[in-house]
């Protein structure tokens, strides 16, 4: 990281303490905060959001580590997650991943070249009655076919 | 086919009439023991799967000394084929919130924390919105309907992708900053809850259900349902059938009377309870449902005679292996054996003593693991295995035998 951009984050975080608090409490939402805005969280974020709070930089990461929305390695700028459970894998589940893998070139798991799309599975995200379910970043699409998928990612910048 | 809408939705209890604020209203004019009264009299017991009674939870918090208590609503909702917090929180949110400040007046808390699920961001600014609403009526903040002393305001924090976290200690470690590992109990939340102060712990529909008890009275909220089971429950049915969607009936309800309601034809296997709960073949569609006998979160998946259940049972197994926080072993490593045990059944390679054993591990994993995750995890595996034999030795499931 550049001087620069350490500082810049730097003062992201401060104004994420003041914002939250300055305890253990804000832990989650400060991290989510900086995961929503850099799509993971970087050494130095946690080194900052550690000095900030006065916990030490391995409390940060032991959490960070906890949460699957979480993660301390870039991530494409969309992360699509498909519902992996099971009222979704009975209604074409499978249909769809072959779909999307072969449109982005990608096994789910992986990230495309460009960073724009970072596939994953999720469990059950609460819409069993209408899947296959998609989450985009945080919009649900719900009763995917194959064709409708690559139709959703080819709407999303 | 049309996904269901508030106004198309119809039900006795949950979705039957109710005004914004009414609850409020209902309860400011009553003492707190009026409150726990008439919870008492209406027998609710909590709608997150535990069934415990909400009346001597409430009671533990209510009769504490300690200044600072906290009412959190549990919307962490993460049990495979449970949507109907998601219903309520979307299109019943005065229902949810009402019951959260009833709840805070009963027990003297002046904060309430709504735990959503982080894959329910989506809703989040719809209920800030309306909260913000509450708090411009005079529903929400300091001196709420102008009462004196009665202070209570609600935030909404965000989970990020942990099943466990629905447990409800684990909830309180994660709202504390840390990983979301269960934690020993006792002490229970009551006592020792978010940040050692004594906490009540409810689920969405809980909440709602309050809502409603305030508002109608104990005596009418038990004349639904069974004598053990009062009320009524919303159902989450998802799987084979014509019109999965979230249902309002009775406990008591007949599964098969359930599957006539919903449209499923040639139904092999119904799992109640989710990837936790246990899967009822079809000797037992006359079993009711209450807690008394299948009980459930509302969590009903629909099987068909097309479906093979080795694979349902892998999909649970696999999402218990990933969800498991990995704190003990029973949990931990069982879940994983459980796994391999069916992949083994798959290849045709698991000898019979060997599944035994498995089962075993099953039983060992329900006592010995250290929170609800851990201690249901075996129940489908043993469910199924023990009610789909055939299937799954006759080689249509697995090729074992063959
Ligand atoms: C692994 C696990 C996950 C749970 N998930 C939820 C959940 O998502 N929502 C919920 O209300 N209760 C959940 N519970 C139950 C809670 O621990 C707790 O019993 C409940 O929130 C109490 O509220 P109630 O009495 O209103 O049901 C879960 C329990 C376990 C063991
Ligand atoms: S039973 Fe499983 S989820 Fe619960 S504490 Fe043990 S390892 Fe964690
Ligand atoms: S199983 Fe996919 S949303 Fe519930």
């Amino acid at each position: 990281m550049l001087v620069f951009e350490k500082n810049a984050m730097t003062e992201e975080i401060e104004q994420l303490v003041a914002k939250y608090g300055n305890n253990r409490s804000s832990l989650l939402p400060i991290l989510q905060d900086v995961q929503r805005m850099h799509k993971h969280i970087p050494d130095f974020a946690q080194q900052e959001v550690a000095r900030l709070l006065g916990i030490h930089p391995v409390e940060v990461y032991s959490v960070i580590t906890f949460y699957s929305f979480l993660n301390t390695q870039p991530k494409g700028r969309n992360i699509v997650r498909l519902c992996q459970t099971i009222a979704c894998d009975l209604f074409g589940k499978k249909s769809v991943v072959k779909a999307v893998e072969r449109e982005l070139g990608i096994t789910f798991g992986e990230t495309t070249k460009d960073g724009k799309f970072t596939l994953e599975y999720v469990n059950c995200l609460g819409m069993c009655d209408q899947g296959p379910v998609l989450l985009i970043n945080e919009r649900v699409y719900s009763k995917v076919t194959p064709e409708k998928a690559i139709q959703i990612l080819g709407g999303v910048k | 086919m049309m996904n269901q809408e508030k106004k198309d939705r119809k039900g006795t209890v949950l979705f039957s009439k109710y005004a914004r604020g009414e609850a409020i209203k209902k309860a400011l004019s009553q003492t707190r023991e009026d409150i726990l009264f008439e919870l008492r009299e209406s027998k609710l017991k909590g709608r997150g799967g535990a069934g415990f009674p909400t009346a001597t939870k409430w009671t533990i918090v209510a009769a504490a000394t300690s200044k600072t208590k906290y009412v959190i609503c549990n919307a962490d909702e993460g049990e495979p084929g449970t949507f109907k917090d998601r219903v309520l929180l979307l299109e019943y949110p005065e229902l949810v919130l009402d019951g959260m400040v009833v709840a805070g007046y009963t027990i003297g808390a002046e904060n309430g924390i709504i735990y959503l699920r982080g894959e329910y961001e989506y809703m989040k600014k719809s209920l800030e919105d309306y909260l913000h609403e509450m708090r411009k009526d005079k529903l929400l903040g300091r001196e709420i309907l102008n009462k004196t002393n009665f202070n209570f305001d609600i935030t909404i924090r965000m989970g990020s992708g942990a099943y466990v976290c629905g447990e409800e200690t684990a909830l309180i470690e994660s709202l504390e900053g840390n990983r979301g590992e269960a934690r020993n109990r006792p002490p229970y939340p009551v006592s020792t809850g978010l940040l050692g102060a004594p906490t009540v712990v409810n689920n969405v529909e809980t909440l709602a259900s309050i809502s409603h008890i305030v508002t109608k009275g104990g005596l009418w909220f038990k004349k639904y349902g069974t004598d053990k089971s009062t009320g009524s429950k919303l159902f989450s049915v998802s799987g084979d059938c014509e019109k999965p969607g979230v249902y309002e009936l009775p406990w008591g309800t007949r599964i098969s009377e359930m599957l006539e309601i919903v449209g499923a034809k040639n139904t092999k296997a119904v799992q109640v309870g989710g990837a936790s709960g246990t899967c009822i073949p079809k000797s037992g569609f006359n079993r009711i449902l209450a807690y008394e006998d299948a009980a459930t979160g509302g969590s009903i998946m629909i099987f068909n005679e097309s479906r093979n259940m080795l694979h349902v049972l892998k999909n649970f197994m696999e999402f218990f292996v990933e969800e498991s926080c990995g704190q003990c072993t029973p949990c931990r490593i069982g879940n994983v054996k459980l796994l391999e045990g069916i992949e083994l059944l798959e290849q045709g390679k698991c000898t019979f003593s060997y599944l035994n054993q498995l089962k075993e591990l099953g039983k060992t994993m329900q006592i010995a693991s250290k929170c609800g995750l851990g201690q249901s995890s075996p129940n489908s595996f043993i469910s199924i295995l023990d009610n789909f034999k055939e299937e799954i030795f006759d080689g249509n499931g697995g090729t074992y035998g063959k």
